[in-house]
């Protein structure tokens, strides 16, 4: 919940920053939801693996199988952490979209956009909350690793939101890579963390 | 065959740090010194090259920006492979050679940015471009930056090492799709606007000096990536010795 608030407080802050034209917002407004939604979606992040390390349950998650078996059970997690604290975002962009004076054609791509592409950001800072686990204040710091890989995401996303609304611009050509992005890295970011996880704690 | 036999020996002999401390001693003198007499050469050359008939004396930019950007996209490939080492082969000097190598990529990749916006400036008439290859660079920046904090977030330097080769790895795999990404974005937004250099079709006379140029900042790369791993080398040295030194007193 609190990262909902964190996006409603960034998309409420936008109109007092460039000013209250409601032409201007309108043309921002996508671009708006997809960064406020990015950026409250890194909020919960580090703690993924946090609270397993604390109560030792993450050495037997490590210790108890295959590779593969780690991979999946980080799979699994990203998904939860996405239902538990992305999907609201996704559910709240409509609303915050309305005042945002985005039109119904662009409200609706932009959750669209946001329902298929931000299962990619949890799967990319999978990666970075399992480096974190063996950092010591390692919070902001997953942020800033992580915002660079998600640029694609983002590009991709803002611009499958606006092919919705501009009329030469194609909606699905954009739309595909984003779904194709956020299967790439449902596959190499539990990987990754998979790997990162098991060389923390040897 | 037994040339062969010989190259791996002295591979295998080079994850011995010592040996690789005297491999290194022998081997920076000669690069440096190189790549010194090339990089003079390559001025001289540069300076002596005709003028672009409409970019006039600024092209000559172009000796240093180029090869800054081809160094930093280089550091960036032996910094991936170190992080190979380090992860599958569990090379002793792989992540000495990727904590030593991330800085010396960051100037670079900052030093081809800053003298792109340099050269922006009388040609473009701005300092910075959100063009496709500037941003890609920037965000390669970026990641410099990221895999730099992180090599130094941590006291013991070879867990650091391993989280530093998963984010390396990662950046590596992720880099073609942001230039991809970058490259799509930029053409759907201002198709106007997409600058580019001179490309295969650049005349002998100003190929040469870059060509140049090009080998003395590699060599350069090369000869300052291995004082740095020497320097990481004796630094964990002398750590060590203190650790040591530190445990003697407490037990005497």
């Amino acid at each position: 919940m609190v990262g909902v608030l964190f996006f409603l407080a960034v998309v409420a802050v936008i109109p007092f920053g460039v000013g209250p034209d409601l032409n201007l917002l309108a043309r921002i407004g996508p671009a708006i939801l997809w960064i406020g939604a990015l950026l409250a979606s890194l909020l919960g992040l580090d703690r993924l693996f946090q609270a397993d390390r604390e109560d030792g349950s993450l050495d037997l998650l490590v210790l108890s199988g295959h590779r593969h078996i780690l991979a999946f059970t980080i799979f699994v997690k990203c998904v939860a952490h996405w239902v538990a604290s992305v999907l609201p975002l996704v559910v709240a962009a409509p609303v915050l979209g309305l005042l945002m004076n985005v039109g119904p054609v662009g409200i609706g791509a932009a959750t669209l956009t946001l329902l298929v592409g931000t299962p990619a950001i949890a799967f990319i800072g999978a990666v970075g909350a399992a480096l974190a686990v063996v950092l010591p204040r390692g919070g902001l710091l997953v942020s800033v690793l992580i915002l660079p890989l998600t640029i694609p995401v983002l590009i991709f996303g803002v611009s499958a939101s606006y092919g919705a609304v501009a009329d030469p611009d194609p909606f699905l050509p954009p739309f595909l890579i984003l779904s194709a992005l956020t299967l790439f890295f449902a596959v190499i970011g539990p990987f990754a963390a998979a790997v990162a996880l098991r060389q923390s704690l040897d | 065959m037994s040339e062969t036999t010989a190259t791996s020996l002295k591979i295998g002999d080079l994850a011995n740090p010592t040996r690789f401390l005297a491999f290194a001693g022998r081997l920076v003198p000669w690069l440096g010194g190189i790549a010194a007499v090339l990089l003079v050469a390559g001025l001289a050359m540069g300076f002596m090259a005709p003028e672009d008939y409409q970019q006039g004396s600024t092209v000559r930019i172009m000796y240093i920006h180029v090869p800054f950007a081809w160094i930093a996209m280089m550091c960036y490939s032996v910094m991936a492979i170190s992080a190979l080492g380090t992860l599958v082969w569990r090379h002793p000097l792989a992540d000495v050679a990727l904590k030593a190598a991330a800085p010396i990529g960051a100037v670079f990749t900052f030093l081809s940015l800053a003298t792109g916006s340099i050269w922006g400036k009388p040609m473009w008439g701005t300092w910075w471009v959100w063009d496709a290859r500037l941003t890609s660079v920037f965000v390669m920046f970026l990641m410099y930056l990221g895999i730099i904090a992180l090599t130094r977030a941590l006291d013991d330097p070879s867990r650091s090492a391993r989280a530093a080769a998963v984010l390396t790895l990662v950046g590596a795999i992720n880099l073609p799709i942001i230039k991809f990404s970058v490259d799509w974005w930029n053409t759907l937004h201002q198709p106007a606007s997409v600058f580019r250099l001179d490309g295969p079709t650049i005349h002998p006379s100003l190929l040469w000096p870059l060509l140049v140029m090009a080998l003395g900042f590699t060599l350069l790369f090369f000869a300052f990536h291995l004082m740095a791993m020497r320097n990481e080398i004796w630094r964990r040295r002398v750590i060590a010795m203190r650790r040591i030194s530190a445990r003697a007193a407490e037990t005497a």
